[in-house]
């Protein structure tokens, strides 16, 4: 036993084989019609009752964050995104990231690697808004709440949508894995 | 756009029922007929409003994921757009205001996977592909409060 890794008190849930075939399966969405788990139920060969239970521990256990309704901002009048990143201090950047993700304005908040010389960021927030002036005043809102005056930063507004879908599981190769 | 689709819009973004007949439970909710739930999300489908009802899944449970970008010659945007959408391994691919003006996210396999498509992407596009992956997610996704005014 390997003593020098700290233990977890709860086992994580460990996705197996055929929850990346329930996750394929539903990857372009829940079809609309009467019983749709019963349709992905017979699509992968398990019973209603099992993916039910399935999508019931995936979110439990967190591996899905989200269960529903998946919107388009554009086609809902939420026109303007910009993806606002952030040169933060490493030492300040895990207790600076819930301010920012906090925002109902907000819909992705992440930490990654620096890319010196070139990229110098290492925090990027979205930002949503019904034009370019309502981000810009989220974005002025943000900085004051959360003291963010100091911080250089760059607004990367969208431009043009090239494509805009789901992530893909890939189930096959998965399987093929041990 | 009425307030029963607004409610369906809004008020189903997490938490969708997971039961035998979870559009018969959100019709019981909106004190509305089951099929007039079906027809109204298949309208919200067909228009792009809805994007799918289904799972959003953490990034690195299933799968590793990475943001990716090029900075492109504005006259070969286009044209490397369209090689970056044609992976089924990108599922968003924007342009952005910013020198590096092509942002796109990546889900593969495992950490070989996406070096593989990284690597191809690079190759013909003939353009460098900074890749900055996920190290810490901040935000608890409970969707997105749509407000009508």
């Amino acid at each position: 036993m390997d003593l020098t890794t700290p233990r977890k008190l709860e086992t994580p849930y460990q996705a197996d084989a055929l929850d990346l075939r329930l996750l394929a399966a539903i990857q372009d969405g829940l079809p609309i019609a009467p019983h749709p788990y019963a349709d992905i139920a017979a699509r992968i060969g398990i019973s209603e009752q099992a993916v039910l239970e399935r999508l019931a521990a995936l979110q439990h256990a967190g591996i899905i964050k989200r269960f529903g309704v998946v919107v388009r901002h554009h086609e809902l009048g939420i026109a303007a995104n910009a993806m606002v990143v952030w040169d933060v201090a490493d030492t300040q950047v895990d207790q600076l990231g819930p301010c920012l993700a906090n925002f109902e304005f907000v819909t992705l908040c992440y930490r990654r690697p620096r890319r010196l010389p070139q990229w110098r960021y290492n925090l990027y927030c979205m930002i949503h808004g019904k034009s370019r002036d309502e981000v810009l005043a989220h974005l002025t809102h943000m900085i004051q709440s959360c003291g963010l005056e100091d911080l250089p930063h760059e607004v990367l507004f969208s431009k043009r949508r090239f494509k805009q879908r789901g992530a893909a599981y890939f189930p096959a190769p998965v399987l093929a894995e041990p | 756009m009425n307030n029963i689709d607004q409610r369906l819009l809004n008020d189903y973004q997490h938490g969708f029922p997971l039961s035998a007949a979870p559009y018969a439970d959100i019709a019981h909710e909106l004190g509305i007929t089951e099929d007039e739930v079906l027809t109204r999300l298949q309208a919200l489908k067909a228009s792009g409003a809805i994007s799918r009802i289904g799972a959003v899944v953490r990034p690195n449970t299933i799968g590793v994921s990475t943001l990716a970008a090029i900075q492109a010659p504005t006259e070969e945007l286009e044209r490397i757009a369209a090689i970056v959408s044609a992976f089924p391994e990108v599922n968003h691919n924007y342009e952005r205001e910013h020198a590096i003006n092509l942002w796109f996210v990546i889900t593969a396999r495992n950490a070989l996977h996406r070096a593989q498509v990284l690597t191809n992407i690079a190759a013909q596009t003939g353009y460098a592909v900074h890749s900055f992956p996920l190290e810490r997610d901040f935000h608890i996704d409970l969707g997105f409060e749509l407000k009508w005014t």
